[in-house]
């Protein structure tokens, strides 16, 4: 209806044209895309140089081509164009080690044949990459002294050693499955329809009460039905929150290609770097452990993100799941705001709202280990905990025979946010003229039941 | 002709009776006083008319027919508890308010030019409302109350939190929108301006009318046979002349005349009183006291309110 528009109208300009508004979504591409390629960039770019002490306590065992007798680990470790190792026959107490010139300092004990366990100590902890290759060196010469002390050849335990690569093949398209790492993706969904749950709810609420505390809500329902005013607050609001999404993910993924053609100038041809996969993580199987380790997990990530994961799906899924659960909940925060005189008297309503939606949360934290269990299939069913389970189950992605689930779970949630956004009605109606009295859940049930 | 008729209406609360079996009639063109103590029912019966609550039982008619939501538009309603919103802008509020009421947003926009105009408020267009003292905001609301040009105006305590010459200036309005051709329904405890500016009123005591009609009706009703007669001469000897059928309520001195106030008994006429002060005093005025309306709204609930308890 024309006045509906109006107020949905005013509802959208007034907060879009928020300096609060415009900050958000300018400095919240500008946060994602930073900590994205922060992250990255830290991952890959631990480009310092080690100069590794190796304190090698272990016996000493003549293995030297001259006979000389030297400790196990005895130059044994390779040094890269990143680390450095230097060799000593006693450690440094750790004041000592912190005055000297090294960086990390590899504690090799006496009895590392039977307890296996080194300690690194560090001043500054060095990446992962730094200190699982410092591990695996290790671990390659144990292996080779157990080898030598067993008389066992190495060509003939190379042979024996396996290392299996177990692959989760679905059965319904019998593809290599990624479900672990698409529910990943889907618990970003999850945690935004979260935030955007909670973040536009309280905006309904605070709306309602402040329209209901400077009185001009008397008013405006002498031009409109109260229906009519709390429909179009909601809507409003939605469309402000779908404007951010809609700009974030715009803005975002500007922000990130910029930022990548700028840092990793390598990955800005997103598509040529996923062709390279191929051949890399060729390369890799034949150079063990060494650093391309790390790049292959990279691709795998662009893989997934660009190839695995259904955006469309996911992009459509999370505007219905969020418009879904959002009518749903913030029909209820109108309600509230409708109840109450003050922000303080809210508590006592806010909790039963907010319990379902970080119970949501939590489940779909599960969903994570465990994607198909029982807990997870019925919260991605029931309305008001689907909104932030389905999505990690939407992008796992469906076949013909669960795809039930999909539609039960959405239908629900339609019956019941237009159940809620009835409930929320009536109580809105009489709330919005109550002033100065103690709500209490009985009195809210009055409400409920009395007729217009 | 009626231009809203209100006829039996009931509404409870879940506690208490707000309205029982009111009944009221709004003459066109009228100003019509809506009366009663805080608690009375009148802002319930207010609501009722702007079709914000429903009544239990009863009928609303709008110039004879039942009221519906059509007439909405017709209805201008500026409510006891009145705001706006305090970080909108006052021109872009007052044309959201007018268009919410139905109107085109350019006729609006002249409209609004004309009562800023009048107002002599212009330079107020893009201050927010929060920059604005509480009059200068009553202003506003009052301009967003009639803006669409209501042939039906209901304000509540209109006059509350203005100065005296704004006061003025809104009774000035009030009366000029009458002389359009608009009824205006005025529910305030300011009886002054009761008695200055309505012709009709109600006055509504425990959810029941308890009075109505003309003012001059009313006030004519409540007239007790009470008159001042002012005199040059003795207070003793005027005294003196009274018999059993007058009573002395009072007398005080006013420009070297003296004034008693009279009360008639037994029927007797103002020529009894006038025939026995002439032969002992120099009389030079005789006025009835009409009571206010003030003093007819305290006797009226008080007597009220002991005859229910």
């Amino acid at each position: 209806m024309n006045k509906t528009r109006l107020i949905i109208q005013r509802e959208y300009l007034s907060r879009v044209k928020k300096p609060s508004f415009i900050i958000m979504t300018l400095l919240g591409p500008v946060l994602i895309a930073g900590l994205l390629s922060l992250g990255i960039w830290l991952g890959m770019s631990d480009s310092g140089i080690y100069n590794v002490l190796v304190s090698d306590l272990s016996p000493e065992v003549a293995n030297d081509s001259l006979g000389k007798s030297q400790p196990f680990f005895w130059n044994k470790l390779k040094d890269t164009s990143q680390i450095k190792f230097t060799y000593a026959n006693q450690g440094l107490s750790n004041a000592e080690f912190d005055s000297s010139s090294y960086d990390l300092m590899l504690v090799l004990r006496s009895d590392i044949l039977t307890i296996t366990e080194a300690e690194l100590v560090f001043r500054k902890l060095p990446s992962l990459k730094v200190r699982s290759y410092i591990k695996s060196q290790t671990e390659k010469v144990i292996e080779e002294m157990k080898l030598a002390d067993k008389n066992i050849d190495k060509e003939i335990y190379d042979s024996i050693r396996t290392d299996l690569d177990l692959i989760s093949v679905d059965v319904a398209d019998g593809s290599r499955s990624t479900k672990q790492e698409q529910a990943m993706v889907g618990f970003g969904f999850a945690v935004l329809i979260y935030i955007f749950i909670f973040l536009y709810g309280v905006q309904v609420m605070r709306g309602v009460m402040e329209e209901k505390s400077n009185r001009i809500v008397e008013v405006i329902i002498s031009s409109v039905r109260p229906f009519q005013l709390m429909m179009g607050k909601i809507v409003g609001v939605a469309l402000v929150g779908l404007t951010q999404f809609l700009l974030w993910v715009i803005l975002t993924f500007g922000l990130f290609t910029v930022a990548a053609a700028i840092f990793f100038p390598e990955f800005s041809n997103a598509q040529h770097m996923v062709e390279q996969q191929v051949q890399l993580t060729e390369s890799v199987a034949q150079q063990a452990s060494q650093e391309p380790m790390q790049q292959a997990a990279m691709n795998e990530i662009i893989e997934l993100l660009l190839y695995r994961v259904n955006w469309p799906v996911m992009i459509g899924m999370f505007i219905f799941y969020f418009l879904g659960g959002y009518l749903l909940f913030a029909s209820l925060f109108a309600a509230v705001g409708a109840a109450v005189d003050n922000e303080t008297d809210t508590q006592q309503f806010m909790l039963p709202i907010t319990i379902p939606l970080v119970f949501g949360f939590i489940v779909s934290e599960f969903a994570l280990t465990n994607p198909e269990g029982a807990a997870v299939f019925w919260f991605s069913i029931v309305p008001l905990t689907s909104p932030v389970v389905m999505m990690v189950r939407v992008a796992m992605g469906f076949d013909a025979s669960t795809v039930w689930q999909l539609f039960l779970s959405m239908s629900l949630l339609v019956a019941g946010f237009l159940f809620t956004v009835w409930l929320a009605a009536k109580i809105y109606r009489v709330g919005i003229l109550m002033y100065g009295k103690k709500v209490s859940y009985k009195e809210l049930w009055k409400w409920i039941r009395y007729s217009s | 002709m009626a231009i809203l008729e209100a006829v039996n209406i009931v509404k409870n609360y879940a506690n208490h009776v707000a309205l029982n079996n009111v009944s009221i009639s709004v003459p066109e063109k009228s100003i019509f006083g809506l009366l009663g103590p805080n608690g009375a029912g009148k802002t319930t019966l207010i609501r009722i008319i702007n079709q914000i609550t429903g009544p239990d039982s009863g009928e609303l008619l709008f110039a004879g027919r039942p009221l519906t939501p059509e007439h909405i538009e017709k209805i201008g309603y500026l409510p006891e508890e009145r705001g706006l919103y305090k970080k909108m802008a006052v021109g872009e509020q007052a044309l959201y308010l007018a268009m919410l009421k139905g109107m085109e947003k350019r006729e609006a926009l002249k409209r609004l030019r004309e009562w800023f105009e009048r107002f002599e408020i212009q330079g107020w267009w893009d201050k927010k409302v929060e920059e604005l003292s509480k009059g200068m905001a009553q202003k506003v609301q009052f301009i967003t109350t009639v803006l669409h040009a209501p042939s039906f105006i209901i304000l509540d305590e209109p006059f509350s939190g203005f100065d005296p010459i704004n006061t003025n200036l809104i009774r000035e309005e009030i009366m000029r929108l009458r002389d359009e051709g608009a009824t205006i329904m005025l529910s305030t405890h300011n009886m002054a301006s009761v008695e200055q500016i309505c012709t009709d009123i109600a006055l509504i005591n425990n959810a029941e009318v308890v009075l109505n009609g003309s003012v001059k009706d009313v006030r004519s009703r409540f007239k007790e046979g009470v008159y001042d007669i002012a005199f040059h001469g003795e207070m003793l000897a005027f005294t003196n002349s009274l018999w059993t059928n007058f009573e002395l309520v009072s007398h005080r001195m006013e420009d070297e005349m003296r004034i008693a106030r009279i009360r008639l008994l037994n029927k007797a006429k103002v020529n009894d009183l006038l025939q026995s002060a002439i032969s002992v005093v120099d009389v030079q005025a005789v006025n009835e006291v009409v009571p206010g309306m003030n003093d007819i709204f305290i006797k009226v609930v008080e007597s009220n309110t002991t005859s229910n308890e």
